[in-house]
């Protein structure tokens, strides 16, 4: 199973932190993935809306959208990170 | 070493501690970061209005791999007897102390420099986020461009 998790704005957006999901055959990247979602689910629209940049990390790694995406993989969606 | 925690710190306890390990240093720079009252005035905030609380989330596992990582950079970087960085998380007040980076070195430059570059990649690399809460409204602080240019700055070195 690939875990998704989200955080800060975005956990806040979809009311939740995380969700656990079988990778669809057709999904190969995490831009694969969003695209995914958006089909699934309305609330992600709002969060993938233009303007608003969403950092992804797959295995806790900060990646770029077209970062190929493994079965079991952790995927992390937060906004840009605002600690210090 | 590395931790992400809830308590408060002790600058006192934190800076003996490292004074111990650090050997033969000539340096030791300690950074304390502070909850401001008026943390993010321009947009989001009224101003007058100030901040109560902030409510810190992080990553569990990506802030710590983070957060090693930055802490390895510094220490190829420089010469470095020994660092320490604490990241506090949860409700802080404002005043609260929420974040220390200490560095010790044989010299005082490659102290002071470490301590900055460890500060600049922990605020825009490391998996934090701060959410304000004032007497009239709560909300996501927002990322400023100026935390990336301090990235710039170091890769251009």
């Amino acid at each position: 199973m690939l875990s998704i998790q989200y955080f800060a704005s975005i956990r806040e957006a979809l009311d939740r932190g995380s969700e656990e999901l079988e990778l669809p055959e057709n999904v190969g990247s995490v831009q694969g993935l969003i695209d995914y979602l958006l089909s699934t689910n309305p609330h992600f629209s709002v969060v993938f809306k233009e303007g608003n940049k969403v950092l992804v990390a797959v295995n806790q790694t900060v990646v770029d959208r077209d970062h190929p995406l493994s079965r079991h993989d952790e995927v992390a969606f937060f906004p840009p990170m605002t600690g210090g | 070493m590395i931790s992400i925690q809830t308590e408060d710190f002790s600058m006192a306890d934190e800076y003996a501690a490292i004074r111990s390990k650090a050997g033969d240093a000539g340096a030791i720079v300690t950074f304390t970061g502070l909850v401001r009252e008026l943390y993010q005035a321009a947009d989001q905030v009224d101003p007058g209005d100030t901040v109560q609380s902030l409510f810190l989330e992080h990553y569990p596992g990506m802030t710590e791999k983070c957060l090693e990582d930055i802490q390895s950079q510094a220490i190829q970087r420089w010469p470095l007897l020994a660092t320490r960085i604490i990241h506090r998380v949860g409700e802080l007040k404002s005043h609260d102390q929420i974040v220390f980076v200490a560095t010790a070195s044989a010299n005082r430059h490659a102290a002071f420099e470490s301590a900055e570059f460890i500060m600049d990649y922990l605020k825009s690399e490391a998996p934090f986020w701060k959410k304000q809460k004032t007497a009239k409204e709560s909300g996501w602080i927002e990322s400023r461009n100026s935390d990336q240019a301090a990235i710039d700055r170091w890769q251009k070195r």
